[in-house]
């Protein structure tokens, strides 16, 4: 990036991360709180990201710090582990990190069934909401499970109503005060409302109240002390009383343990963090993801070093990067010194914080990360995710991280299998390099996927798919696939929304014939031999062909139809049986239709199936048989129906290039006049056959994509234009 | 010009349902090849089998067909290869067998053995048919390998014998070739350059093979070339199979070790997933 570019940005930059850093700072101390570690471990973390990661990253617009999937991890480190022990951890999965960046696994968040990571997310999401509860309603608990705090809340808020300290009262009233701005924030429209997070508010309203108390009606803080944000050191205190990590551990189970859950959800959320953000940005630049994990890695040892939790990429704080017209990495550095300077000025102020309203905050990203809308979600998606969902959350909850990450893995491949019917299908060719790509002559990108494709192979897909330019055009076959799942659809449909932004096109065929059990796009996929063709659920093809088909005002009709008497006229399927014809559009008389057929050739053992799509033209008057053909593959078929290739001497190159067979050749000679000829020569080449007063046009033997299905209604058009002009 | 062409095919028969299909497939090519057909059963000898043979052929030695019914006992690979060895047979014919999935195809252990044993090119049929199947379409591979111009003249020989309308060579590029790794938009812009600059290379070194080939030979087939990224031996299978081609021409690998059997490459997954007929270049 050239400076002057750079220079011209900085003052937005600055805006946005001074905006970003306005929230990070509430986030930054509850997390850490939550955590159980001190309040200025969440805002050390921030900084020393947002330095390192801003200098060393490869991602363009993310802003890095404290993480909330990581509370989880980081409670139970602290307490089980011991204080030094656990920043010794936080160290040790720093440099995970960074040997994760070099081993190139910015694609292990791609390994991950997404109802699992969903399942995890969730989990999270309750030990946060079920911790921070009581503690915003005024009610420490000191309980030894997860499950235990959420089976305790009907307690706390009953207990809620019968304090007799009027300071607990106080306590949980700031609490839902804070719950009540965090809810209700986002639905109300106000300019002035929207001048600062809702976060930042519940900040000042609480500075505020705490002044008011103090200056104007000169009474106590009405809120317990011990429910208030314990003291910030200064500056130098922070210096001198850095921890020293304690290795002492590192040979125990429990520390390795920490470690790899630490790490493990660190590059996740990261990942997923990242991948989110990418899509974000108006600029649609490509992160580098590796690099990113190097950074995060590095960022990590020196937070850990200096007192600092784990580092991640945080999606809610980079969304609000960009939103505020952050445009590169020096937001996130920016973020970094308003923290700093905010601690420096006001660390007296921050203690008129009360707990109960910052763990409000907490308890609404809990909520959000594990709320029943995400369950609908999941059921309208299928019952199998909802099991995988489940299984993940569950486990985590009574057991921990990985074990539950684990859960989820193995039940998935499980129900995969289930719904398969066959373990094989996944052991034979797990190891195989199923996918294939290249570039088709006329310039886009072809992939074909082979067996099946779920969450243990997407990784081979991806790395083919993320060697395309996004604004070229793709189109990805998975005809030859037995199963699909909803992981690998959920993630090519991201692909698809990208190539769709950035000027490319993205298009999956081959879906079509697949049996799903729910409506859900994103539904897993299976090939049903021998199943009768009832489908309730279209495929995005299948919907995308009914809304081109209302563009053009034409009728579609996904279901097999009956008629294929129409194509029996015509010399080329005089040997092929049609199997169906489905996926229909036409016009209002039925004159112009355009269809996938799936037809075969030979019988028995010699059968070749082929799918593709074709346009029918009815003409209102006769014309002559013939057949219009580049490759002159036909030649011998056509031979025996008396078949013969006619020249025009007017037009050598076109004669050159097309093999037109008929019968009667001075009459094709005559139909073919010089408009008809020009337009053919001047477009893309497509098969077209005569049966004496209709005609059939196609290219390929696979299924169109929508955009050449346009491409095909468009020429079917301008030809049926040039027949009818008088000649 | 390397003297190219098949003049004695064997087959080994086994008295399976699918024997008619085998023997009018071997018949028919030996006829268009005008070469003679040696038939090999590994068993006992009976005049009833014997007549079998000879009735399904009726048919094709009224068209003056040449051709030989052997029997012979003892251990079936033994057994071939020493009588591929002595009659100088240069292509042999094997048939495949259907999986239990729809859409595979693979040969059987002892098949494959003599697939990869066999001193002569082979043929593997994976849907053998009484009646005849034209054949439009033949892929060949155009790898980097000292035996590829062979194996294309072979193609072409077997396109203009089987009257094929279509050679595609496809060149299989090695992705390890590619030594810019897709790290963000720049590094993706140089590697996309980078495998511009292969596919070229790879096309002018494919054009240098076609130069060789002999005019009349080309002039019939329309020739295309595909330069596809991918694991050597398996894409152009992967390739054959989407491209709906009828026979997929191979070199043989190179040499057969014991390594090159622990990790398949080449022609080691083609055996165990035959995408289509596969001819073997030997």
């Amino acid at each position: 990036m050239n400076i002057k570019e750079f220079i011209n940005q900085l003052p937005r930059n600055i805006f946005s991360g001074f905006v970003v850093s306005l929230i990070a700072l509430p986030l930054g101390l509850g997390l850490a709180m939550a955590s159980e570690a001190p309040p200025i471990a969440g805002i050390i973390t921030a900084v020393v990201s947002g330095i390192v990661v801003s200098v060393l990253g490869g991602s363009h617009v993310t802003i890095t710090g404290p993480g909330n999937g990581l509370v989880g991890v980081l409670l139970i480190a602290f307490t089980t582990l011991g204080f030094q022990a656990a920043y010794a951890a936080i160290i040790c999965s720093g440099v995970l990190l960074i040997l994760l960046g070099f081993l190139r696994m910015g694609k292990l968040s791609d390994f991950f069934p997404s109802s699992a990571i969903q399942g995890m997310l969730a989990a999270i999401g309750l030990i946060i909401l079920g911790k921070q509860f009581h503690i915003m309603l005024g009610n420490r608990l000191e309980l030894d499970s997860s499950l235990d705090y959420l089976i305790a809340i009907p307690q706390t808020v009953i207990g809620a109503f019968h304090y007799e300290n009027i300071q607990l009262t106080h306590a949980a009233l700031a609490g839902v005060v804070a719950l009540l701005i965090m809810i209700f924030y986002g639905k109300i429209r106000n300019k002035y409302l929207q001048l600062f997070p809702a976060p930042m508010w519940i900040v000042v309203i609480s500075i505020a109240t705490s002044y008011f108390y103090e200056l104007v009606l000169k009474e106590d803080h009405p809120i317990a002390s011990d429910y208030m944000i314990p003291e910030i050191p200064s500056g130098a205190e922070i210096i001198s009383t850095i921890p020293t990590p304690d290795f002492g551990l590192m040979n125990s189970w429990p520390f390795w343990s920490s470690v790899i859950a630490l790490t493990l959800i660190a590059s996740i959320e990261s990942l997923l963090s990242i991948k989110a953000v990418d899509q974000l940005d108006p600029q649609k630049r490509r992160s580098n993801v590796n690099r990113d994990l190097k950074a995060l890695g590095v960022a990590t040892i020196g937070s850990g070093f200096l007192g600092g939790l784990n580092v991640v990429t945080v999606i809610a704080r980079s969304s609000v990067n960009v939103n505020n017209g952050g445009t590169n990495r020096s937001s996130n550095f920016a973020h970094a010194l308003f923290l700093v300077s905010f601690v420096w000025l006001f660390s007296s102020q921050l203690t008129r914080i009360p707990l109960p309203a910052l763990m409000a905050i907490l308890v609404y990203t809990g909520y959000k990360l594990a709320s029943p809308k995400l369950i609908k979600k999941i059921i309208t998606v299928g019952k199998e995710q909802l099991l995988i969902f489940f299984v993940t959350l569950l486990t985590t909850l009574f057991i921990d991280l990985i074990t539950g990450i684990t859960a989820g893995l193995l039940i998935t491949f499980i129900i995969h299998v289930f719904v398969n019917k066959s373990a094989l299908l996944f052991l034979r060719n797990i190891g195989k390099p199923n996918v294939l790509m290249y570039k088709e002559s006329s310039d886009n990108y072809y992939l074909s996927i082979k067996h099946f494709c779920t969450f243990l192979n997407y990784y081979k897909l991806k790395i083919q798919l993320d060697m395309i330019p996004e604004n070229q055009d793709v189109i990805l076959d998975l005809s030859l696939c037995q199963f699909v799942d909803h992981t690998v659809l959920e993630n090519l449909n991201g692909y698809q929304s990208i190539f769709h932004k950035r000027g490319g096109h993205f298009e999956i065929i081959g879906l079509d014939m697949h049996g799903a059990d729910s409506a859900h796009p994103f539904a897993l996929r299976r090939l049903i031999p021998g199943l009768p063709f009832i489908n309730s659920n279209l495929t995005k093809r299948q919907k995308t062909l009914k809304e081109v088909a209302i563009e053009l005002q034409m009728i579609y009709e996904a279901e097999k139809s009956r008629n294929s008497d129409f194509l029996q006229s015509f010399k080329y399927f005089q040997f092929k049986k049609i199997e169906r014809v489905y996926n229909r559009i036409f016009n209002h008389n039925k004159l112009f239709k355009i269809f996938d057929i799936h037809y075969s050739e030979g019988e028995l053992i010699t059968k070749a199936d082929v799918k593709t799509t074709m346009l029918h033209i009815k003409l209102d008057n006769d014309i002559p048989q013939f057949t219009l053909d580049r490759e002159g593959f036909l030649e011998r078929i056509y031979g025996l129906a008396g078949f013969k290739k006619i020249y025009f001497k007017n037009y050598p190159d076109f004669s050159r290039r097309f093999f037109l067979l008929g019968k009667k050749s001075e009459e094709i000679q005559d139909f073919f006049s010089t408009p008809l000829i020009r337009f053919l020569e001047s477009n893309p080449y497509y098969h077209i056959e005569s049966d004496g007063n209709s005609l059939l046009i196609f290219r390929q033997d696979r299924t169109l994509g929508i955009k050449e299905v346009k491409g095909l209604i468009d020429f079917g058009k301008r030809l049926h234009q040039v027949l009818q002009k008088p000649v | 010009m390397i003297e190219h062409s098949f003049n004695n095919i064997a087959i080994g028969i086994a008295f399976s349902p699918k024997l008619q299909a085998n023997l009018y497939e071997a018949a028919r090519l030996a006829q268009s090849f005008n070469a003679t057909l040696s038939m090999i059963h590994v068993g006992e000898e009976s005049v009833e089998k014997r007549e079998k043979i000879t009735n399904y052929l009726a048919e094709f030695s009224k068209k003056n067909l040449k051709y030989s019914i052997v029997f012979k006992t003892g251990n079936l690979v033994e057994v071939m290869m020493q009588y591929l060895k002595t009659y100088q047979i240069d292509l042999l014919v094997l048939g495949a067998l259907q999986k239990e999935h729809f859409f595979n195809y693979s040969l059987g252990s002892i098949s494959r053995k003599i697939a990869r044993l066999a001193p002569c090119s082979v043929l593997l049929l994976i849907k053998p048919s009484v009646e005849r199947v034209v054949c439009q379409h033949i892929v060949v591979n155009g790898l980097k390998s000292e035996n590829t111009p062979m194996t294309i003249l072979y193609a072409f020989y077997m396109a203009n014998k089987l009257n094929s309308k279509r050679i595609t060579i496809v060149e299989e590029i090695n992705k390890s070739t590619l030594s810019i790794k897709v790290k963000d938009d720049a590094t993706l812009r140089k590697a996309n350059l980078q495998r511009e600059k292969l596919r070229r290379k790879e096309n002018a070194r494919v054009d240098k093979i076609l130069e060789e080939i002999p005019e009349d030979y080309k002039s019939k087939v329309k020739v295309d070339k595909q330069p596809i990224f991918g694991k050597r031996g398996y894409s152009i299978g992967h390739y054959a199979q989407i491209s709906r081609a009828d026979l997929l021409v191979m070199n043989a690998p190179e040499k057969t070790n014991f390594w090159n059997r622990l990790f398949p490459n080449d022609i080691e997954y083609i055996l165990k997933e035959l995408p289509t007929d596969v001819l073997i270049i030997k």
